[in-house]
């Protein structure tokens, strides 16, 4: 065997094909089971695609590093389960594209922050993260208070509907409409959010001003939704296994 | 035949076909490998032993891993291993062990009322450490790390309680949260005045901002306002105490503060403060641990500043 090893090494095509063959393996190992992952993630009848609000707040959350400081994932350990709740289940962030599990934790983990602070505390605390947690090492965001852009947002949802989120033609349609209505609660439009995207959407102004549409809108928006698209991790404590 | 040249003696005529070179080196025993850099050769060392064992036994884990953890895909399947290990069962089993430990003392607040609970020193004591942690990591966020509150978020060291200050009643407000999600949410409005003329509402700000002072003019025009539009929730003096979430305005202890520019924004705009509901993130148990904790902070703030 390592005569053979030894012979190989002096043929370089022949050592080259030999790493094409052993890389190879290692790709296809970690490869292969993604080919059948539309079956073997199941999605819960109850789960909901992000609302055109949420999602561009998830666009804002990625544009300012978020995800660099914060997981979106409680792992299956008990003290993650005792501090955070439920673990992750990969069919939560299945309509997520690109997901934002992450690893490194600089700031605590968000994959069950929704509805545990109320909207004025997220406002705060980032445009001032010293003003509510004093011994906070989080960066400021107060530029967040500016008009949110989204002209992005149809052509947003539409390429997400390709690749399988279950947003139809009339959601797609009305992106901006359900983003503006969203942030205006006991308006016709804010009902119109909670028909196509379910009663449990949260429409409120976020960011306290129900007249403008701000960036902190989208953020605050998402950040209120983590966790709450479905509830099917919450059976795992209660009723025993996935 | 072995890998290690010095095992294979051959005359010194005899030339490896592939470099076309034999040269021992009279030291170590070893051949060269045959390249020459400006005279200096380098040893051909076979690979070490002790990494050769080390690559095997690696395999060799493999193997075992395979046959006793879940290890391979098969279809929408995958082979689960003769140990039958869930790190998501373990983890909750894990979970449901921490918590039945933690009953030992936890599971007397859910059902012993609050007077025999505080009663019990020995029970309070660790308690109260843990009740500590929990306070932490749930309220200190909006309501300050010793309760002092923050910007907008009321203080809960003080003796000012809208919705009650006993454990039973902050017990209740944990529970259902104000202007939450809760279905029996505690409700809490301060309307948007911004119908009222301008001039009208200035009046009404004087008379409120003098109200802890005592020195609200009775006869002014911003006393008829105030019995007009706020004496219907914040009482008639402006003393609150109705238990709708309405503060009082004469004790100087207004959440969004009560200077000229506050109370003319909340006049302008409302306010709709929102506790979120803590049912379903905590438990009865937790929640009443909470409580009693909460309460007792009024009183921590005093022994702090002795």
């Amino acid at each position: 065997m390592l005569r053979l090893h030894y012979n190989l090494e002096k043929m370089s095509m022949g050592l080259v094909v030999g790493i094409i063959v052993a890389a190879s393996i290692g790709g296809i190992v970690e490869i292969a089971p993604l080919f059948t992952i539309d079956e073997t993630v199941e999605i819960p009848d109850d789960m909901r695609p992000h609302t055109p609000l949420e999602l561009a707040g998830r666009e804002i959350y990625i544009r300012e590093g978020c995800y660099a400081c914060h997981s979106q994932m409680v792992r299956s350990l008990a003290d993650e389960l005792d501090r955070y709740g439920p673990y992750s289940l990969a069919a939560e962030s299945a309509y997520d594209h690109p997901m934002l599990w992450g690893s490194k934790r600089t700031g605590p983990d968000l994959a069950r922050l929704g509805e545990k602070y109320s909207d004025d505390w997220h406002s705060q605390h980032l445009i001032d993260p010293r003003s509510v947690v004093p011994a906070s090492i989080m960066p400021a965001y107060p530029w967040l208070t500016r008009a949110l852009d989204t002209e992005l947002l149809s052509d947003q949802l539409a390429t997400l509907a390709q690749l399988g989120v279950p947003y139809g033609p009339e959601m797609v349609e009305a992106a901006v409409a359900d983003a503006i209505g969203q942030s205006q609660p006991d308006s016709d439009a804010g009902d119109a959010v909670r028909e196509r995207y379910g009663e449990d959407v949260a429409v409120r102004a976020f960011d306290g001003n129900p007249s403008q549409l701000t960036e902190m809108d989208a953020v605050v928006a998402y950040l209120q939704s983590l966790g709450t698209l479905t509830d099917a991790a919450y059976d795992l404590l209660t009723g025993g296994t996935q | 035949m072995t890998d290690d040249p010095r095992l294979n003696p051959q005359g010194s005529e005899e030339m490896d076909v592939h470099t076309g070179h034999r040269e021992v080196d009279p030291v170590t025993g070893y051949d060269t490998t045959g390249h020459d850099w400006n005279g200096i050769r380098e040893l051909n060392t076979p690979f070490p032993k002790i990494a050769i064992w080390a690559l095997a036994l690696t395999f060799l884990y493999s193997v075992i891993a395979w046959v006793l953890l879940p290890a391979w895909p098969v279809g929408q399947d995958y082979t689960r291993g003769l140990l039958g290990l869930d790190q998501g069962e373990m983890a909750v089993e894990r979970y449901q062990a921490i918590s039945l430990d933690r009953d030992k003392w936890l599971a007397r607040f859910e059902t012993e009322d609050f007077a025999t609970l505080q009663a019990d020193d020995t029970l309070m004591l660790p308690a109260m450490v843990a009740a500590d942690r929990l306070y932490q990591d749930n309220c200190a966020a909006c309501h300050g790390g010793d309760g002092g509150g923050g910007p907008n978020f009321p203080v809960l060291n003080d003796d000012h309680w809208l919705w009650g200050g006993d454990p039973a009643a902050i017990a209740e407000t944990l529970h259902v949260g104000i202007n939450s999600l809760n279905d029996d949410t505690r409700f809490a409005q301060m309307p948007a005045f911004d119908y009222l003329e301008r001039g009208e509402r200035i009046a009404l700000t004087d008379y409120v901002i003098a109200l802890p002072h005592g020195t609200a003019d009775p006869s002014a025009a911003g006393a008829t306002l105030f019995a007009d539009n706020c004496s219907a929730c914040h009482a008639e003096d402006g003393g609150g105490g109705m238990m709708n979430g309405a503060p009082s305005l004469t004790d100087d202890a207004v959440i969004y503060g009560q200077d000229r520019a506050s109370v003319n924004q909340t006049l302008r705009a409302g306010r709709q403060g929102v506790m979120p509901a803590w049912t379903g993130r905590l438990t009865d148990a937790e929640i009443n641990l909470l409580a009693l904790y909460v309460s007792g902070l009024p009183q921590r703030a005093l022994e702090g500043q002795k």
